[in-house]
């Protein structure tokens, strides 16, 4: 077979999403070009012997589970999920919007709980939201416009390699057509990364005192000088504050990008909320934003389509016939931790890699359904293994950039198996084996 | 047969055909309205007997923010706007949540039940128009459409500046078909452009940062290549300086802008057969008049003016409004002008959320509260109303609450109570600050309209201004089958028993869409699969690729390469193109 090259194709390994990569597809070969490492090792997926190729049934018992044909692989999984009398259906990050959809569509049939990514990365970015707003804008504000681009709690170098070649730091866009040297970069970081050394400054604040920072910013964008303790609480000192605001309140276009190091230190949603609430003010002063640096691929995703389709972005429990909300109560972590799920269905997200040991042990004990293209801890916990079609290079669909722009993918070579020809395919099969149980009843 | 039915001796009133309340049968086949039924199909239809009810056609809401980015960033921002309004699954429905910002479901539920069939998303910006389009698809039982926001277009500022019209129309027509929109929506025009340097324009004249282009320039480029084109729709315009006060004399100066401009409609389409000309006679949309017809020149001396722009409307035949109602209560502020809402967080103090969208537009959202014990919140309701009754021809008004600007579309039957009803205004008056009172004319309009100009406000026009009535707004010959029925027997019809209107309005006896009975007194009984619109709109080839040929060079600006720019047909739910400047 002569290598088909392929052009503009969406990488679909993080929140950027970037949609210009080149792929030469051969007979067991691929090559990438422009995707960051992270990227190209996904799209070497498509070719490894690393890959799950079969539905895996684990027979009473067992601890191992072997293969399985793909009928009865579904009709188990659709029997854990039927005879369980709260399931939990964790529609991971790393697949398209049209399978979280059906993914939705099966939990408020089951009267299930449906949860996602975001209850254990940016949940508490999307409940600071709920208490401030958040003034953001696309990341082509940031490439077109930005002369201030501050990182919080995240290291997009490592993390999501191409956020500052391709919308934030490096481009030339269109007042900015110096690149790099028309911006200020400053990081908040309490850890030194290959982040925070491209920086102009680095604000390497003490562990956990994120709220007290934005505090003290927002007093001295205030006009009041915040109390001298600060300095001793946050290891910052009150005259590199004033250096930062003074940077902030004299740029053109700023901008701030929020991760985990953020949201997920002590604070949690307060820091989101803080932090929403200063760049709020500073609108009164110059143009200022701000956005979260999804991580996942389709993190977003669910969070969009989970609010339009029921009115809440994560963490959906249907037991009542109608979507209820409450984060502590209705998200993964929770319900496990209180044993208040009796199965569980997780698709495209290693979970029990992700959430604390009690959860996960919980997790492995409870009938599980494992929806994935790869061997991980939670396939070998689960009953039933569903082999995953990779999104972006095997089926069409969309995701939802870090930005929350709707981009759609289209493949450049098709799913390996017969029996599906995405996950979205895979989960609308499910679902026609629940229903069929359920309605013969 | 699925879509056939009879709706037997109801009053009907449709006024594109002039039927003010006549007693007759409407006949649908198929989906469509026909003249009658062989016995044969009689046979098996089914059969509505309308005797003593009100038989319109159904609601056709011409603005709304239903579906996309900042509708959805309304849900996201307001759990609180949902824990409060369930709605239970059933074997035949989804559940859902929201008042102001309902959850997809829920919204297309609550619009049926109300007796709408067709409703037009007010503002797509075109990067996001893959999330518009997924939640239109996912709206039940609505045919759907939208506009596209364009007022701060890079390229289109470009060419307007440059005088090169015939390029920015092969723009706005390759973006129509690219995106699938319909009609051309130009918001806060240079000024939000301006917003993304957290600045905003003043006057018409005013050239903004870099572009250099006013909204005068703006207005008056996109009337123009609206018309070259032949749009279905005039320009769809959300005026400058909105919620100011003292804003009124801008929208007035606004309006004029477009006047000059003939309107030139040019489709190929099949009509459905009308006794009136369903020729586009508009060539400026203007929405939510209340929110740009503050006088005075603070919060303190403000006052309606909308009695001054309603006599210059009145004036005028190029001009068509929707009103942009304030029914009191719960609302979520959400729009395209960046900057106006902006103003509002800083009056408020609310919670806040922007989005800027690269080479395009912006948005803001806000939630927002309207109070009858608030002073400019009660002169608000009343404006809303004087806009609806001041302008005396009912064919250039358009109800709207600008939903859920003003509040969410499920207080229509408030507001189309009080055009109604004088004594249910008394009644507000009476619940309600003075100003509301004090500041507008409308204490001394004794004006209510009648079923006939309501079917007008509500439908008719709504379809016939934005170029949908060649199916919509009318029970003609060939028009889609589309009916409420309202419990009302408009023989004994007192407009002093409001109740009785109020009790009508929020649930029809029946929803009819494409001849299948969607909704009965409230309550969803199928749900049919439903349209979405856009405009395919020609120009020939070497005006395009000139055109593109320049965009392309310029995508490197977007974060988004061209080849992933459009919206694929996939997005949407039965895609129906309608044929626009075809070559003749
Ligand atoms: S930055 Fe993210 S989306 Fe872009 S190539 Fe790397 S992993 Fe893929
Ligand atoms: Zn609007």
């Amino acid at each position: 077979m002569e290598p088909v090259l392929s052009k503009n194709i969406i990488c679909p390994v993080c929140g950027a999403a970037c949609d210009d990569i080149q792929v030469k597809l051969g007979d067991g070969t691929i090559e990438v070009k422009n995707a960051c490492r992270m990227g190209s090792a996904k799209f070497k997926e498509v070719v490894s012997s690393h890959r799950l190729r079969q539905p895996l049934l684990k027979a009473p018992g067992e601890i191992k589970a072997s293969p399985a044909d793909w009928d009865a692989a579904l009709e188990k999984a659709a029997d854990i999920l039927c005879s369980a009398k709260r399931p939990l259906l964790f529609m991971g990050s790393e697949t398209s919007c049209e399978a979280h959809e059906v993914g939705l569509h099966i939990g408020e049939y089951l009267g299930a709980v449906v949860d996602s990514n975001a209850t254990i990365c940016h949940g508490p970015t999307a409940m600071g939201i709920q208490e401030a707003g958040k003034v953001g804008a696309t990341e082509g504000q940031k490439k077109n416009r930005a002369d201030l681009v501050i990182y919080w709690g995240t290291n997009p170098l490592e993390s999501m390699p191409r956020q500052m070649s391709r919308y934030a730091v490096f481009p030339r866009g269109y007042w900015t057509k110096k690149g790099r040297f028309d911006r200020k970069i400053i990081t908040i970081d309490p850890r030194k990364t290959p982040t925070t050394a491209a920086s102009d400054l680095h604000v390497q604040l003490k562990p956990g005192s994120d709220y007290e920072l934005a505090s003290a910013l927002l007093t001295l964008l205030h006009g009041k000088e915040p109390h001298p303790s600060v300095e001793e609480i946050t290891g910052v000192s009150i005259a590199t504050l004033k250096e930062m605001l003074e940077l902030m309140k004299s740029c053109k276009f700023g901008a701030i990008s929020v991760g985990l190091g953020l949201s997920s230190s002590i604070g949690k949603h307060r820091n989101a909320e803080i932090a929403m609430t200063l760049v709020k003010e500073l609108n009164d002063y110059t143009k200022f934003t701000l956005g979260a640096l999804r991580g996942h691929c389709n993190v977003a995703g669910f969070n969009q389509i989970a609010s339009y389709l029921y009115g809440y972005p994560f963490g959906l429990d249907f037991m009542r016939g109608y979507p209820r909300y409450n984060p502590g109560e209705f998200t993964t972590v929770d319900l496990l931790r209180e044993r208040d799920v009796d199965a569980a269905f997780v698709m495209c997200a290693d979970l029990v890699c992700h959430i604390p040991a009690d959860c996960a042990a919980y997790l492995a004990k409870i009938p599980m359904v494992c929806l994935d293209i790869a061997p991980c801890p939670t396939s070998v916990a689960s009953d039933v293994v569903l082999p995953g079609v990779i999104d972006a290079m095997e089926c069409d669909g969309t995701f939802y950039r870090l930005d929350d722009v709707a981009v759609h993918f289209e493949p450049f070579t098709e799913s390996p198996f017969t029996f599906t020809k995405s996950n979205e395919d895979t989960l609308k099969q499910l679902f026609e084996k629940i229903k069929a149980r359920k309605e013969k009843k | 047969m699925a879509g056939t039915i009879v709706i037997k001796n109801g009053y009907v009133f449709d006024p594109l055909n002039e039927l003010k309340g006549d007693v007759m049968d409407i006949c649908i086949r198929d989906g469509k309205v026909v003249r009658e039924l062989s016995p044969a199909e009689s046979k098996d239809a089914k059969v509505i007997d309308a005797k003593g009810l009100t038989v319109m056609p159904g609601g056709v809401d011409s603005h709304s923010h239903v579906a996309g980015a900042k509708v959805n960033a309304g849900r996201q921002m307001r759990p609180e706007d949902h824990y409060k309004t369930n709605l239970k699954k059933t074997e035949l429905t989804h559940s859902g949540s929201g008042y102001t910002v309902p959850s997809v479901y829920k919204q297309g539920y609550d619009y049926a039940a109300m007796g709408y069939t067709t409703v037009f998303e007010a503002a797509i910006p075109p990067l996001e128009a893959r999330h518009s389009h997924e939640e239109m698809r996912s709206t039940p039982l609505l045919d759907m459409g939208g506009y596209l926001v364009l007022g701060n277009n890079w390229f289109l500022m470009r060419y307007l500046k440059e005088g090169e019209l015939e390029r920015a129309a092969a723009y706005v027509a390759w973006m129509m078909k690219t995106h699938k929109t319909y009609g051309i929506k130009c918001v806060n025009p240079a000024g939000v452009e301006n917003w993304g340097w957290g600045e905003n324009v003043n006057n018409l004249d005013q050239a903004n940062i870099h572009f250099e282009m006013s909204p005068r320039e703006m207005i008056k480029g996109l009337t123009e290549v609206n018309e070259m084109l032949g749009m279905p729709m005039p320009l769809h315009l959300h005026a400058n300086n909105l919620g100011h006060p003292g804003c009124y004399e801008l929208t007035k100066e606004s309006l004029k802008i477009s006047a000059p401009v003939k309107p030139k409609q040019n489709l190929d389409i099949e009509w459905a057969e009308t006794k009136m000309d369903l020729a586009r006679e508009r060539s400026v949309y203007l929405t939510h008049l209340m929110f740009n017809s503050f006088a005075g020149t603070s919060w303190r001396d403000c006052e309606s003016g909308v009695k001054d722009v309603a006599s210059y409307i009145n004036s005028v035949d190029h001009v068509v409004i929707d009103s942009g109602c304030t029914p009191f209560g719960e609302a979520t502020v959400m729009t395209g002008d960046g900057p106006a809402i902006h103003d509002l967080y800083t009056l408020t103090g609310n919670k806040w959320s922007n989005t800027d969208i690269e080479l395009e537009c912006g948005s803001g959202v806000l939630p927002f509260t309207y109070f009858k014990s608030n002073p400019v919140h009660s002169m608000q309701w009343a404006m809303g109303l004087e806009t609806l009754l001041l302008i005396k021809d009912p064919w250039k008004t358009i109800m709207t609450t600008d939903s859920p600007n003003g509040g969410p579309f499920t207080k229509y039957p408030e507001v189309m109570t009080w055009i109604m009803s004088e004594a249910y205004r008394k009644k507000t008056f009476g619940e309600c600050h003075k100003w509301a009172n004090d500041r507008t004319e409308l204490g001394g309009v004794n004006r209510e309209l009648s079923l006939y100009e309501l079917a007008i406000l509500t439908r008719a026009n709504p379809a016939k201004t934005i170029g949908m009535a060649h199916r919509k707004g009318s029970l003609g010959v060939g028009a889609d089958g589309d009916v409420t029925i309202y419990a009302l027997d408009p023989q004994t019809l007192n407009a002093d028993n409001y109740e009785e209107l109020l009790r009508a309005f929020r649930h029809a006896a029946y929803t009819v869409k494409a001849g299948e009975i969607v909704a009965k007194s409230g309550e969803i009984v199928s749900v049919p699969e439903k349209r979405t619109y856009y405009s395919d709109v020609y120009v020939a080839d070497a005006q395009e690729k000139d055109m593109l040929a320049d965009v392309k060079e310029w995508f490197k600006y977007y974060t988004l390469g061209f080849a992933n720019y459009p919206t694929p047909e996939k997005y949407l739910e039965n895609p129906t193109p309608i044929k626009v400047n075809q070559e003749s």
